[in-house]
């Protein structure tokens, strides 16, 4: 919400600056975002009087003007604008000046003339023909200034002279004399000879670029001076009849006065961000209650008058019905006659403009002046398309269209209000206008109307239809239905102030809803004890006032007391309410600063929180970087890990209104999230990567309709050197530090996402924890990698489950331990798991510990066949042991070998 | 015998300073301590002097081989420490070659942030709570005070399972404040960080995913001056010692009085620059005490008991915390990024 602080003064005097002005605010609730000096650019440019046009020696388009400036001099500036005449008061920037945008203007000197500064056109100075409609310019087709297009072929002889024929009726004519007609228009004297005798002709015309010994085409028949349109001439053909120039100023002010006051560059604008419980703050009456409030300074609100008038009588004209009482609690219209559409005077253009709203015409600014000073949305219609003068606010119908005032084509539904006559809808309620009933220029009779709708139906309607306007905005939130009739009242009066048209007498107000009186119980003591504060009940009733919550009971007690609530403030509820609104004004960094008290709780993380933290930090000491990845992914990224059509994990929750494909589904697998990181990071080329997450997957079928949510630990890896066994050390390391007994990988043949030779299920005895390996090639074909992936996704709820116990103390060896190294052949379809568990199993009390330390293929070795060497530890807690004894057990374990798996000894 | 054994003595001494290596001494003590050494040759001539001479001489001689013994231990050890003193200059290194790199993992700077912020909670007794992302719209708006109607409720806002709205992506931690209400015994001292979902096109600011932390006291007595304590001491602790906060009116349907907290620009230190937006003042949480209908709605008496909440966004506290320009590099998990931390 933009709010011009010129516009405030109206209603509250502060003379806090910019910063002073945000921070008190801010402090009180409405935030300030930004504030915006309209003027800040501006530097040294003023008003000047044009004493003296002489044209330029040395140019054939230039004028020298001197120019009271408000100096004991008049100032030099040379010109090629073509629109002033002596006597016009114009902005002049002078040496050292700065324009909007930052431009700077120097002395300088122009085809050999100084120049002390420049005059200045309406975009120069930031503004267009909107905020100073009388300062649109009409240039005459000055045939001085005629360029032929082709030089051979001239439309328009080189030595025209007046009385020469230009088309037509169309003569040229020479200019005699200028002289100001008022109004933005000039007295304008031709002289051109006819029938070989000199003739005068005096006119009145719209063209600004006439003086004295131009030649200008005359239309003798219309008795005008032609345009280039009128000539239907190119713009190239006249360079220098241009429809722009200097801003010639119709402003009550003097030469050497500033400029920024006479273009309204002294406002300053301050942007509030409103919060939704606050839509009273959405006009400028609205902020002018809390600033009143804020600073503690009066509120000067002014009651619309209306003198009236109006020939007819409303009751005959205007009908209004309410066939859905409840969207609509009350509707409230006036008419106007006799209206003369035009532009609105330059204070109503320069306020709507600092609020950020474009200045129209009188009526729709009008309209627009009240919502941003009343906070209320107005509509005007033209009367003459209300069929059968009758009003009604009704439901669309299905399929009903309407055309608003944007141009576009709307369909509506049942759930959307609008406005109609007997015939059709003339507008979307609330939200805009049709352009069927548009106020156009021959519009005569208006209805003004300021309706309370159902902010709920509004919403709805303009979300569904991609339309959120400002009206729109505004009742969404819920206005004050008692605001209908101030803000009507305020239309007409402005009508009536801007000589706009008769206001007929009457209001038409239908109230399907009385708005009660609220009041609720304040009691001093509970807001106290809410704050933390020892504030006194007198300086709370004191806070309360300020926004208009009053109470009468004058004792002011410290206890319960009842308190009344001004009806835009829908917001103030209870107790809490009322202790928000003392803290706002007693001043929320006033409130002391206190520990917490009262029973102390132990805090800290679960089991689960912690063995997440453990998890990490593991992963982390492992050398794997933490990943965060989105919890939503596409349905193709089931596609691209390979998954089987009829994958039941393929059953995920999809969300129906996604941002798009690709985050429409919740995962029911870690994988893909990890990948597509695998790749990004491939495709930037960094060599080694070794991640891991710990995130969520979504599965359906949780309690209350929700989704189960399993954490999986993902890690993921690629590299030179890393291989199958890199990773199966990482997860070995996860299982360790977990002390999870009976680890086992088992190979996993079967998992279309991995390499189905390098793939292993992940056992803790026979309950599963996960899956690890290389991915299938084509896996990471699909997402663009041609080198080595590896992963591994773990059940992060069957770690926990697996979790060993606690650590416990084993006494330290006292007698030496006895290696013993062998190495046997066996065929190539044996696994050295195998071959190890039947070692452990062969191996007596004094098998300690059995380790792969080669495995051997190639001279020496049959074909089809491995040796694979291991180096055992042999000890006995109580004794030395002796040679002969580990080689008696060392014999056993060759023997089970070889007659369980048919490995020899090398 | 007397002047052989001086001999002896003055060109063993000469020999041993004499010598190069422990192998050369080792030779020179063969050559006079020897069984066949140049001392033991003259001992051997003891027998042939009479018995008043040679106690004498054998004296004499026990003090030559004495010497001898002494000077060659110096010898020895002093030809040790040139030894050693020559290994350790062949020995030198280079020692700005790079060591042999160990791999390091790193966390993520947005749980960096959240674990700084948890551990802080946990200090001051609270407990950390987690709960689902797919949530009931009952919990995520009703019971949170945002009935029908509730603009964030839109579909234009908030991702929906199911035609009737009834299942939803968290749009805020705040449920947590109400599974809390539900489920644990007052007092209540929870933080509750975690994943939050909202309609929001990704941009330099902007993602559909981020992160909250949710936090929450409800005892007899608390109040807004608790809330302010606690949330200082908790800046402080983020943020460095001293540092100025600053609480404005806010406005949220879950809490009455609501508030922000605002922590004083860490670069101007308040006089405006462009990092505060030329505010100030940066914002940190939202905050308030918790609504009476919230805990009503939890079967919780209002005229008994009072709390206070806040939640923060994650993502921005880690983005100031590290001075990261772009909430993109957070999910995109650059490893070139990730290894800053």
């Amino acid at each position: 919400m933009k709010l011009s602080r010129k516009w405030l003064n109206e209603f509250v005097a502060v003379d806090a600056n910019d910063k002073e002005f945000a921070e008190a605010m801010t402090l009180s609730g409405s935030k300030v975002e930004t504030t915006e000096d309209l003027g800040a650019e501006i530097k040294n440019v003023v008003v000047g009087r044009i004493r003296k046009m002489e044209r330029h020696p040395d140019s054939d388009h230039m004028w020298v003007c001197r120019v009271d400036v408000g100096q004991n001099e008049p100032v030099q500036i040379v010109t090629g604008a073509w629109n002033i005449h002596e006597g016009d008061l114009v902005p002049v920037a002078l040496h050292k000046a700065v324009l909007p945008g930052g431009k700077k203007i120097e002395r300088g000197k122009l085809r050999g003339v100084l120049s002390d500064g420049m005059l200045c056109s309406l975009s120069e100075l930031g503004l267009d023909e909107r905020d100073f409609p009388y300062a649109a310019i009409t240039a005459a087709a000055l045939l001085n200034d005629y360029k032929p297009i082709d030089p051979e072929k001239p439309s328009i002889p080189a030595g025209i002279k007046p009385g020469d024929k230009v088309c037509g009726p169309v003569i040229c004519a020479g200019v005699a004399n200028v002289s100001s007609a008022g109004d933005g228009k000039w007295e304008c004297t031709l002289i051109r000879t006819e029938d070989d005798s000199p003739c005068a002709t005096t006119l009145v015309t719209d063209c600004q670029n006439l003086h004295q010994w131009d030649l200008v085409a005359y239309n003798t028949k219309t008795n005008t001076i032609c345009t280039l349109a009128d000539l239907h001439a190119e713009q190239r053909e006249f360079p220098h009849c241009i429809n722009d120039g200097i801003f010639v100023l119709h402003e009550d002010c003097q030469p050497g006065d500033d400029i920024r006051p006479v273009i309204n560059a002294d406002d300053h604008v301050v942007e509030f961000e409103i919060t939704p419980n606050r839509p009273d703050c959405l006009s400028v009456i609205g902020l002018a209650r809390e600033v009143s409030a804020t600073f503690d300074t009066p509120l000067t609100l002014h009651e619309p008058v209306v003198k009236g008038g109006g020939a007819g009588n409303l009751a005959e004209l205007l009908d209004v019905e309410t066939p859905d009482p409840d969207l609509c609690p009350r509707y409230t219209a006036r008419m106007v006659r006799g209206v003369k559409i035009g532009p609105s005077p330059k204070w109503m253009r320069e306020r709507l403009r600092s609020m950020g709203v474009r200045p129209i015409n009188n009526i729709v600014d009008i309209t627009n002046y009240v919502m941003l000073e009343y906070g209320q949305p107005m509509h005007a219609f033209d009367y003459r398309y209300v069929k059968g003068g009758k009003i009604i606010v009704r439901r669309a119908r299905e399929g009903e269209e309407l055309t608003t005032l944007d141009g576009n084509v709307r369909k509506l539904t049942p759930n959307m209000l609008v406005i109609a006559d007997e015939t059709r809808a003339v507008g979307l309620a609330g939200i805009m206008g049709g352009e069927n009933s548009e106020i156009v220029d021959d519009t005569v009779d208006v209805v003004f109307e300021s309706a309370n709708f159902d902010g709920t139906c509004i919403r709805k309607a303009a979300l569904s239809l991609g339309m959120r306007t400002e009206a729109s905005a505004k009742f969404e939130k819920g206005l004050d239905p008692l605001n209908t009739l101030p803000a009507v009242n305020r239309a007409c009066e402005l009508v009536e102030l801007l000589g706009a048209g008769e206001v007929i007498d009457g209001v038409i107000d239908v109230l399907n809803h009385v708005p009660q009186p609220r009041t609720i119980t304040m009691d001093p003591v509970r807001v106290n004890a809410l704050l933390g504060t020892d504030i006194h009940a007198t300086d709370m009733y004191c806070y309360l006032e300020r926004v208009e919550i009053l109470t009468e009971n004058h004792d002011f007690p410290n206890g319960p007391a009842q308190v009344s609530i001004p009806s835009w403030r829908g917001d103030v509820e209870g107790i809490a309410d009322l202790a928000e609104e003392v803290a706002r004004f007693h001043g929320y960094n006033n409130i002391p600063v206190t520990l917490q008290r009262g029973e102390t709780t132990q805090g800290g993380y679960s089991p689960v929180q912690q063995a997440e933290r453990r998890l990490g930090s593991l992963c982390r000491s492992c050398g794997y970087s933490e990943i965060i990845t989105y919890s939503f992914i596409s349905p193709t990224c089931y596609d691209k890990i390979g998954w089987a059509p009829d994958e039941p994990l393929r059953n995920s929750l999809k969300i129906l209104n996604p941002l798009g494909e690709d985050t429409s589904i919740m995962r029911t697998t870690t994988l893909p999230s990890m990948l597509d990181i695998l790749a990004r990071n491939y495709s930037y080329r960094s060599r080694d990567v070794r991640l891991y997450e710990i995130g969520r997957v979504y599965l359906p079928g949780g309690p209350d309709g929700l989704a189960n949510e399993p954490r999986m630990l993902t890690l993921g890896a690629y590299g030179e050197g890393y291989d199958f066994f890199t990773m199966k050390g990482a997860v070995e390391s996860v299982l360790r530090d977990l002390r999870i007994a009976g680890a086992a990988f088992r190979a996993c043949q079967d998992d279309p996402s991995y390499h189905p030779g390098r793939c292993a299920g992940v056992y803790a005895g026979e309950k599963l924890l996960g899956v690890m390996g290389q991915i299938h090639p084509a896996v990471a074909a699909n997402y663009g990698v041609d080198c080595e992936l590896y992963c591994a996704e773990l059940s992060f709820e069957a770690l926990l489950e697996a979790q060993g116990p606690g650590a416990e103390y084993h006494p330290l060896p006292r007698f030496p331990a006895v290696s013993r190294d062998i190495a046997v052949v066996c065929g190539e379809e044996v696994t050295v798991g195998e071959l190890e568990a039947c070692i452990r199993k062969a191996g007596g009390r004094l098998l300690r510990d059995v380790v792969l330390f080669d495995i051997y293929r190639g001279q020496g070795v049959a074909g089809g066949s491995k040796s694979v060497a291991f180096s055992m530890t042999l000890r006995a807690d109580d004794r030395s042991i002796t040679a002969a004894e580990a080689d008696g057990e060392v014999k056993d374990i060759l023997t089970a070998l070889e007659q369980e798996l048919g490995a020899t000894l090398r | 015998m007397k002047e052989q054994l001086a001999k002896i003595r003055a060109e063993a001494l000469a020999a041993f300073e004499g010598a190069a290596d422990a192998a050369g001494l080792d030779a020179l003590r063969v050559k006079y301590l020897g069984k066949k050494g140049e001392l033991t040759g003259v001992l051997k001539m003891m027998g042939k002097l009479s018995p008043e001479e040679r106690p004498v001489m054998g004296q004499l001689a026990n003090d030559v081989r004495a010497a001898l013994e002494n000077a060659l231990e110096a010898c020895s050890k002093k030809l040790e420490a040139a030894a050693l003193e020559r290994r350790l200059r062949d020995e030198a290194l280079d020692v700005t070659i790079p060591g042999k790199p160990v791999a390091l993992g790193h966390q993520h700077p947005m749980n960096i942030a959240l674990d700084e912020l948890k551990d802080i909670f946990i200090g001051m007794g609270f407990t950390v709570m987690d709960g689902p992302e797919v949530e009931l719209a009952e919990l995520n708006f009703d019971r949170l005070n945002a009935g029908e109607g509730h603009p964030s409720r839109d579909w234009s806002d908030t991702f929906y399972f199911d035609t009737g709205s009834r299942v939803m992506l968290r749009s805020q931690t705040s449920p947590m404040q109400v599974r809390a209400m539900d489920t644990m015994p007052l007092p209540i001292r929870i933080v509750a960080p975690g994943r939050v979902y909202r309609k929001d096109e990704v941009d330099a600011t902007h993602s559909p995913m981020f992160h909250q932390v949710e936090g929450m006291v409800i005892d007899k007595g608390v109040t807004m001056a608790d809330l302010k304590g606690t949330l200082n001491a908790v800046a402080e602790k983020l943020f460095g010692e001293g540092t100025v906060t600053r609480f404005r009116p806010h406005h949220f349907p879950f809490t009455e009085p609501s508030c922000e907290m605002d922590i004083q620009c860490h670069k101007c230190g308040g006089a405006g620059c462009p990092t505060c937006k030329g505010e100030g003042w940066i914002e940190l949480l939202g905050a308030g005490m918790v609504h009476p209908r919230v805990l009503e709605m939890s079967g919780i008496d209002p005229e008994v008991y009072s709390g206070w909440a806040f939640g923060m966004g994650l993502e921005r506290t880690a983005l100031r915390r590290f001075r990261i320009d772009d909430l993109r590099l957070i999910f995109e998990n650059d490893v070139r990024f990730l290894e800053q931390f």
